[in-house]
């Protein structure tokens, strides 16, 4: 708007520091708004002016990342055991949830899932024979997001463990998860021994071969379209997947009966479907990742394509600087606890859930879930707040998940690390808490800010992959 | 230790209201342990083994809601249990909780307010750049009042915005006035047909309140920030604002507001004031009048001149109405200067001006140069004034400005803040030798809400006979509202003055009659 113009105009304000200033113009009857203006991350000067240096072909490869994200088109297509399936599975892999890590650093939930992983393959036949096996370097140990999977809680996908099989239409990229368990002792929080290896059989041997032809029989279950549902039914699929999961069991009820011949083990299959509101969990995870992999490998690119937990570190992937991670210890959670557990008892950050937040979703699209509000501070207005606020830090909104209470505004979608940075706001993850001692469980659920340290390290990356556009008057 | 516990019989809460409740509990005083949960089986299970069980919990099934909390003594658990009802009480009733959402970004302010056409940026000033470059990046135009903005900085946004047709007041801009709305420090004044652009934020802000008071009206005031006329700058925006008053068909009278424009920025500014077909008054406060002339302006010596030349111009007089006005003025002045002089007793001769506004201050400066006056010090010296050899510590006549960096660094400015210049006033009232203490009071948005409650208690505590001068910039319309703050200090014996010319007038002609002393 030319100066001339201005004059003509109504005055619109946004004002950014003193708010007498924002008062005074109240006072005034003039439309204003307030920034809530907050001092960047401190980061090198010169590593910011790199960036900056860069904005335009960063923004050109952003621009491709976020349209891969948004066409990303993820659907099921079928399952296998690990082995058969998963890239560079190997008879004595373990893949575990975040960035890469050592036996000797796992934390306690991490080291129990590995242990009872260990007695599942039968590679132990005791915990004290994992432990010495795990420890011996005769177990490799990698990251699921290095082989193209994604695992909730500690993350342990050993190799004979079935797995969705989720395929990117869009680009034809896979990504792998394994069947979520379901609640209370489980290997996911840490938890081995007999009823944990027997569970584990079950589902490999009566779970896995009813669930597989059944979706063989569907050919493909579209999952793009039921997280797109279940964000109008009260469900952020991260910590709420009640209604994916109902969406789910609607479409595989019907080819479970058809391809099972024993009805008993069919209702058996539909009983473990129906009494596990996190069946979904998984394969939303499965979805962000094979989504958000197709938005690797755009050189400069400041779009975070991964977050992931250990337990121990908390790490981050760029879309434009390779494989690298971007890690710094991961945070308690300042959750709520349930009775009888204190934050003393929570293990750090861990998991590979916050791949729905990278992807838009979970405590990104919180707004879309009045039913777990209550973990954000108790009210839907709270939930609203922080969805609004990812928009800050996000370059898109989605184009097919949508927030309802939001006026159906997309998710904040493709996490900007300049942005993050710039603007001080950390990406909101909806958690679980394990118990930092394997095998006790779920001690607390809420949310938990992103530390900074693996964001501020990744502009560093990021820095260090540019090349200035063209010689330009800096500020 | 002891367990109490109550059962609450087909009460439902959801099991996140509970785990807050059980939080609440925890934070009371002695209290060890608690637990609000529903009577499942589990949940049952959970208390044994968390030691919060009592026998009574048996009975209590999946409907009912059972608080237990574990405490060093009986009264704590019962303050416990009663916080607990009252909690669950609350969560019955709670309403609109939360905050309302703010966006943190100038990208999400746009979004949130669309049409938004105005950053007015008070950020501290190392941030202060970029978000002004952003703001421009955005199409908004900038009122950046953030000092501390290289100037560097400050070239590279005045170019960005230069392209884009955009203003970028400041940095250190204080005051502007865009459609009739007063931004950060200005006042309330009419609208009208005058434009004003202003490298001075004080200055706008008396002339823009004089000439109001004087029944004219302010069509735009534009700051630019002090730097803008210097050479480094070269005008930038005075140049793109005056250009854009030439081209306002609302604005008739044009004010230029500044201390003297490098050369190369005055011969600019006249190129564009030449075929403007609107009178140009230039108040370049100690420029050379003659060369302000040849360059086709109404050279003003002072604001208030300016701003009564402007009113006349603006109400069809000629501007020489206002000289003869002020002429005299000055001669009613100079007979009060001269009956104020003669109530001073030895060794009472100085005056001590301590100034709110640095435009103020260098005024004064210039008005004691045209009496002539010597033994004048600073601690923002125009020549031939000297500097204050410690500018905490007057000497003879002694000129003030107190928004000075050397004053403000780590402290509100003292419009808004009084408290430094009101111990300075104790000072100089408790010095022997001060004669009249000269005072500016600035009026409006963002300044000080009540300046006579700060300043009266001072005057009331000044042990002698001080003349206190004052000069009031501001409008019945401005939210401290003109005529209360003049009777209230005028009940406590304040000379009060329409300018600050004035009231410097006056001061000054009282030192050159004690000057004999």
């Amino acid at each position: 708007m030319a100066i001339r113009d201005l004059f003509q105009a109504e005055l619109r304000v946004v004002n950014i520091g003193l708010p007498m200033f924002k008062q005074s113009l109240d006072h005034c009857g003039v439309r204003a708004v307030e920034v809530d203006w907050r001092p960047p991350v401190e980061v090198d000067v010169q590593a910011l002016a790199a960036v900056a240096a860069a904005a335009g072909s960063i923004e050109r490869a952003n621009e491709k990342a976020v349209q891969a994200i948004l066409n990303g088109k993820p659907a099921l297509i079928g399952m296998a055991r690990a082995i058969e399936a998963v890239p560079g599975m190997k008879a004595n892999t373990i893949l575990h949830a975040g960035p890469p890590i050592t036996w000797d650093r796992m934390c306690g939930p991490m080291r129990g899932g590995v242990i009872g992983a260990l007695l599942y393959e039968r590679m132990a036949a005791t915990p004290q024979e994992a432990e010495t096996l795990a420890g011996s370097g005769a177990i490799g140990f990698s990251p699921c997001h290095e082989h193209q999977a994604v695992g909730p809680m500690a993350g342990i996908i050993s190799p004979s463990m079935p797995v969705f099989i989720v395929c990117n239409e869009e680009r034809g990229n896979y990504a792998y998860a394994t069947i979520n368990e379901g609640l209370g002792k489980v290997l996911r929080y840490g938890a081995y021994g007999p009823e944990i290896t027997a569970r584990l059989r079950w589902m490999e041997q009566k779970l896995y071969p009813p669930l597989a032809r059944a979706t063989e029989k569907l050919g493909r279950i579209d999952l793009k379209n039921i997280i797109a549902q279940a964000l109008h039914m009260g469900d952020e699929v991260h910590n709420r997947n009640r209604a994916a999961t109902s969406l789910l069991f609607r479409q595989l009820a019907a080819a479970v009966v058809r391809t099972e011949p024993d009805s008993e083990q069919a209702a058996q299959v539909l009983e473990f479907l129906n009494g596990n509101d996190h069946f979904f969990l998984n394969l939303s995870m499965a979805a962000s990742k094979a989504t958000l992999d197709a938005a690797r490998g755009n050189a400069g690119s400041s779009i975070v394509v991964a977050m992931a937990r250990n337990g121990t570190d908390f790490g981050i992937q760029l879309a434009g600087t390779g494989n690298a991670w971007f890690t710094g210890p991961a945070p308690v959670p300042d959750a709520l606890y349930f009775p009888g557990f204190t934050k003393d008892d929570a293990n750090p950050d861990i998991g590979d859930s916050a791949i729905t937040e990278t992807n838009g979703l979970g405590g990104f699209a919180i707004a879309a879930s009045p039913a777990i509000v209550q973990f954000v501070g108790g009210a839907a207005s709270d939930a609203l707040r922080y969805t609004r606020q990812m928009y800050e830090i996000t370059a898109a909104e989605n184009n097919v998940y949508q927030i309802p209470a939001l006026d159906f505004r997309g998710t904040p979608t493709g996490i900007d690390v300049r942005k993050v940075i710039e603007r001080n706001i950390m990406p909101v993850i909806d958690t679980g808490v394990a118990h930092k001692k394997a095998g006790i469980g779920q001690v607390g659920a809420g949310i938990v800010a992103a530390p900074v340290k693996p964001f501020a390290d990744a502009l560093l990356g990021l820095a260090r992959a540019v090349k200035p556009d063209q010689p330009k008057e800096t500020l | 230790m002891t367990v109490q516990g109550e059962i609450r019989t087909g009460l439902y809460f959801d099991s996140v209201t509970l785990m807050l409740v059980g939080r609440d509990l925890l934070a009371i005083e002695h209290v060890a342990d608690a637990a609000a949960v529903m009577a499942t089986r589990e949940n049952k299970a959970i208390l044994r083994s968390a030691g919060l069980w009592t026998d009574q919990f048996e009975t209590a099934g999946d409907t009912d809601l059972i608080l237990a909390v574990k405490a060093e003594t009986a009264a704590a658990a019962a303050v416990a249990l009663e916080a607990a009802a009252g909690r669950l009480q609350q969560a019955r009733t709670r309403g609109q909780a939360g905050v309302e959402h703010q966006p943190a970004s100038i990208e999400c302010a746009v979004r949130a307010l669309p049409g938004a056409n105005v950053a007015l940026i008070s950020i501290a000033g190392r941030y202060a750049a970029e978000q002004a470059r952003q703001a421009l990046e955005a199409g908004l135009h900038v009122m950046l009042f953030s000092d501390n903005v290289s100037l560097v900085s400050e070239i590279a946004l005045k170019n960005l915005a230069h392209q884009k047709g955009l203003l970028l007041m400041g940095p250190d801009c204080g005051t502007a006035i865009l459609n009739g709305v007063p931004l950060a420090f200005a006042n309330a004044v009419n609208r009208g047909d005058i434009g004003i652009v202003a490298a001075a934020g004080t200055g706008l802000q008396e002339v823009s309140t004089i000439l109001s008071n004087e029944g004219a009206g302010v069509s735009q005031a534009i700051g630019t920030g002090g730097r803008d006329v210097k050479r480094e700058v070269g005008g930038i925006m005075f140049l793109d604002a005056l250009a854009a008053l030439r081209g306002d068909p609302s604005t008739r009278v044009v004010v230029l507001i500044s201390k003297p424009p490098h050369q190369s920025v005055l011969r600019r500014i006249g190129e564009t004031v030449a075929g403007i077909g609107k009178p140009v008054i230039a108040a370049f406060l100690g420029a050379d009048e003659a060369v302000v002339r040849q360059y086709g302006m109404i050279p003003a010596a002072t604001l208030e001149e300016a701003a009564l030349m402007a009113a006349a111009l603006s109400k069809g007089q000629p501007a020489e109405a206002a000289h003869k006005f002020l002429a005299a003025r000055r001669r009613r002045i100079q007979e009060q200067a001269v009956r104020e002089a003669a109530r001073f007793t030895s060794p009472q001769k100085y005056i001590r001006g301590l100034f709110s506004g640095g435009t103020f201050c260098a005024e004064a400066q210039l008005i004691f140069r045209t009496l002539a006056l010597s033994y004048v010090y600073s601690n923002v010296p125009l020549a031939p004034c000297a500097p204050l050899a410690d500018v905490w510590k007057s000497q003879a006549h002694t000129l003030i400005d107190l928004g000075d960096d050397a004053f403000t660094v780590g402290r509100p400015h003292p419009m808004i803040d009084y408290s430094l210049r009101n111990r300075r006033i104790i000072e100089e009232a408790n010095d022997p030798e001060t004669a009249v203490i000269l005072l500016d009071v600035v009026l409006g948005y963002g300044a000080n809400p009540d300046p006579a409650g700060e300043l009266v208690p001072m005057i009331a505590a000044s042990p002698r006979r001080v003349t206190f001068a004052c000069s009031i910039t501001g409008t019945p319309q401005d939210p401290q509202d003109r005529r209360r703050v003049e009777a209230a200090l005028g009940a406590a014996g304040v000379r009060i003055f329409p300018s600050n010319a004035a009231a410097a007038e006056f001061a000054a002609q009282i030192a050159g009659a004690l000057g004999g002393r």
